[in-house]
Order: C-alpha cells, then structure tokens, then sequence
C-alpha cells in the first residue's frame, strides 16, 4: 500500500519536473499586444474608426495613440472586452464614427446590376464576385455587413438586409413587444 | 527482423486501430474536415503514441513490476500519456505556431484519444518486449495517420459533392468510414500476429 502510493508519488513529482524543464526549455513568446487587440476586434474592416481596416486600428491602439470606443460595429462587447485586455475604464462608443447596429448584409439586386465593377473594387474583404459587364453576386459568407459597397454603386442596386439569427447572434426577443396581456385569450 | 515487419504490416494494415479495433473514432471524424489538418493530427498523433508506448511500457517494466503494483497500470498509464501530449504541445507551439492553431482543441485532446491508452495496454496485454512496444505503438500511429489522411482527402471531395439532404454532414462521414472499414477487412488472414 505505502509502496504504491510512493510509486506514484515520485512517477508524478519526476513527471512534473519534466514537465516544467519543457516548460522553460520551449518557452513561447506571448502574443504581442497587437495581435489580441486584432483578434477582439470584429474584422469588418469598414473602416469607420478612421483607419483602413481592423489590423492599423489594432496597431493604434497597442501603441496608445487612439482611443478603444471607435468601433461602431463590435459596439459596447468588443469596447468592454478591449477595456477588460488594456485594463482601462470603459467608455461609450464615439458618435463621430457611427452608431452600433445589427449585423447587415449586402445583397445585389441582379436585375439592376449593370457590371460596372466599382463595388468589387470598393469591398475590403473580396467577398463581390463578377466581372465587366457581368452580373455581380456578394458571397454571403465573406460579406462583413461593412456597407463600403453602397456609396460607388452608379445605379443603387445594393441593400443591406439582416442576416438570419444564428446560434451565436440570437437574442431573447425584446420584452417589449411582448404582449403581456394575461387572460386576454381569444 | 521478420516479426518486426509483421508487426508493422499487422498495426498498419490487418489490425488497424481504427477501422479494424475502432480505437480513436473521435479525432477520425473531428479532424478529417481538411487534409491539411489531417496530416498535421497524423504527425502529432504518431510523435505521442510513439513516445508514450515506449514510456508505458518502460514505467511498467521497471516500475510496476519489480514492485508488484500492477493493479496501478491504467492511472500510471494516463499519468504518462498526459504528460507526452503536454510535451508535444509545447513542442509543436514552439516549433509551428501554424500547426499549433489549425489543431487547437484537438491536440490536448490526444489525452483522451483511447487509441493511445489502448495501445498502450495492448501492449503489456500481448507481453511485448521494449523495441516490439516501440514498433507496436508506431505502426498504429501510422495505420491512424494514413486512414486518418486518405478520410479527409475523400471527405474534401464529399463536401463539393450533391450529396441528398438527409445524408449531408457526419451522415455521410459515418457512411464513408462503414465502407472503408469493410474494405480493410480485406487484409484480414494477410499476416498473423
């Protein structure tokens, strides 16, 4: 009995130890702040804090020159999550740069399209496909709802319609357009 | 030398881990998606079976056995087994921070990987000697890598393909694996071991 369990002892005291040599032999350097201020931001790369995509925002922000409520579409999570990894106070979104509002959609109405490639060129993530004088289709699964395709478009033939609820964008409905009347059944 | 290759051809072909001893089904199916990652989850897999077989049986021969406590096999045998995955974590981080992501979750799942238990206690079961437990363990590891490889290389073109509504997903993934399980069967009575 006392065998065994000093048998183990030491199997899990040498272990360990070998455990903690790999540890400090094979040490990793911790991602660079950058890095995980990038992974919190929300990628839409719209372009409404003023830089040209998520990543020189990140960039700003690890290098102190900006502020971290200048991301109108990640809204108040990715600010209180930015806030939690910077350890600041949080502060509410600034209005210059937009207001927070449900992930969006851009959907091209095909019939009006006339090919003129302007919004391939304007979409920061590649997610409008076509050619000249070709139909354009957005590849619902790249578009990051940025609306930078809107302004270009000659014949306005681009809307932004909501995306379908999914596992990790559903909410409880509102409980204000609940009807609440009790008793009052037909 | 013969036995060793039969050992190889046996772990690798006739008893493979897991269409044949459907030992480590779980990695199979999780992180058959890409080939990519299914070579990656090959490598690392082979690098901790290798190891912890040979450590297994190394702990059971001078450790449980001159001392009689053998009844502690199975948590000793954990023990190790998450002590190499751990290793090989930290390994594959600093060597291929890549590799490192496109495993995620999977890598510290190795630990409960039952094919790496199993061949571990395949090993004291069959009564293998040190070099046999070696080859025993790599060969396994080679036979889950390239089953494991060939899998994601048909599940990559299962994705593209019209497969029916009802069968779309792990359906199909589970339907694959029946059928190449069934045509491993064929190398049954190859070699005995």
């Amino acid at each position: 009995m006392l065998t065994a369990i000093l048998a183990i002892t030491l199997l899990a005291l040498i272990l360990g130890l070998v455990l903690g040599f790999a540890a400090i032999r094979f040490k990793v350097e911790g991602d660079p702040i950058a890095d995980q201020i990038d992974k919190i931001l929300p990628q839409t790369q719209c372009g409404q804090c003023s830089f040209a995509g998520c990543r020189p925002y990140a960039e700003a922000i690890a290098a102190g020159e900006v502020d971290i409520n200048r991301c109108p579409p990640g809204g108040e999570a990715t600010i209180h999550a930015l806030a939690d990894l910077l350890e600041v106070e949080f502060k509410a979104l600034d209005e210059e740069c937009g207001v927070e509002k449900p992930k969006m959609l851009a959907v091209i109405d095909e019939d009006r399209c006339i090919g003129c490639t302007l919004c391939i060129q304007a979409c920061p993530v590649d997610a409008i496909l076509g050619a000249a004088k070709h139909m354009h289709t957005v590849i619902a699964s790249e578009c990051t709802g940025c609306e930078l395709c809107l302004p270009p478009c000659p014949v306005d033939c681009i809307d932004m319609v909501e995306t379908k609820p999914k596992p990790n964008t559903w909410r409880w409905p509102d409980p204000a357009h609940i009807d609440l009347k009790l008793g009052d059944q037909p | 030398m013969t036995d060793y290759a039969l050992i190889l051809i046996s772990t690798i072909l006739v008893n493979n881990i897991v269409l044949v001893k459907f030992l480590g089904l779980c990695p199979f199916m999780g992180v058959s998606r890409k080939l990519e990652t299914a070579i990656g989850m090959g490598l690392a897999t082979t690098f901790v079976l290798t190891l912890s077989s040979i450590s297994s049986y190394l702990i059971n021969e001078y450790l449980l056995a001159p001392l009689g406590i053998e009844f502690l096999r199975t948590i000793s045998f954990i023990f190790v087994i998450a002590v190499v995955v751990q290793f090989t974590e930290l390994v594959v981080h600093k060597t291929s921070p890549i590799l490192y992501q496109v495993l995620g979750i999977f890598l510290p799942l190795i630990t409960t990987n039952c094919a790496v238990l199993g061949v571990a206690l395949l090993n004291v079961q069959q009564g293998h000697g040190f070099l046999e437990s070696a080859l025993y363990g790599f060969g396994a590891a080679i036979g889950f890598s390239m089953v494991l490889i060939i899998f994601a290389a048909m599940r990559e073109r299962i994705a593209v393909a019209d497969v029916p509504v009802a069968f779309q997903g792990a359906a199909i993934g589970l339907i694959t694996a029946g059928l190449m399980s069934m045509a491993f069967m064929g190398f049954a009575g190859l070699v005995h071991v």
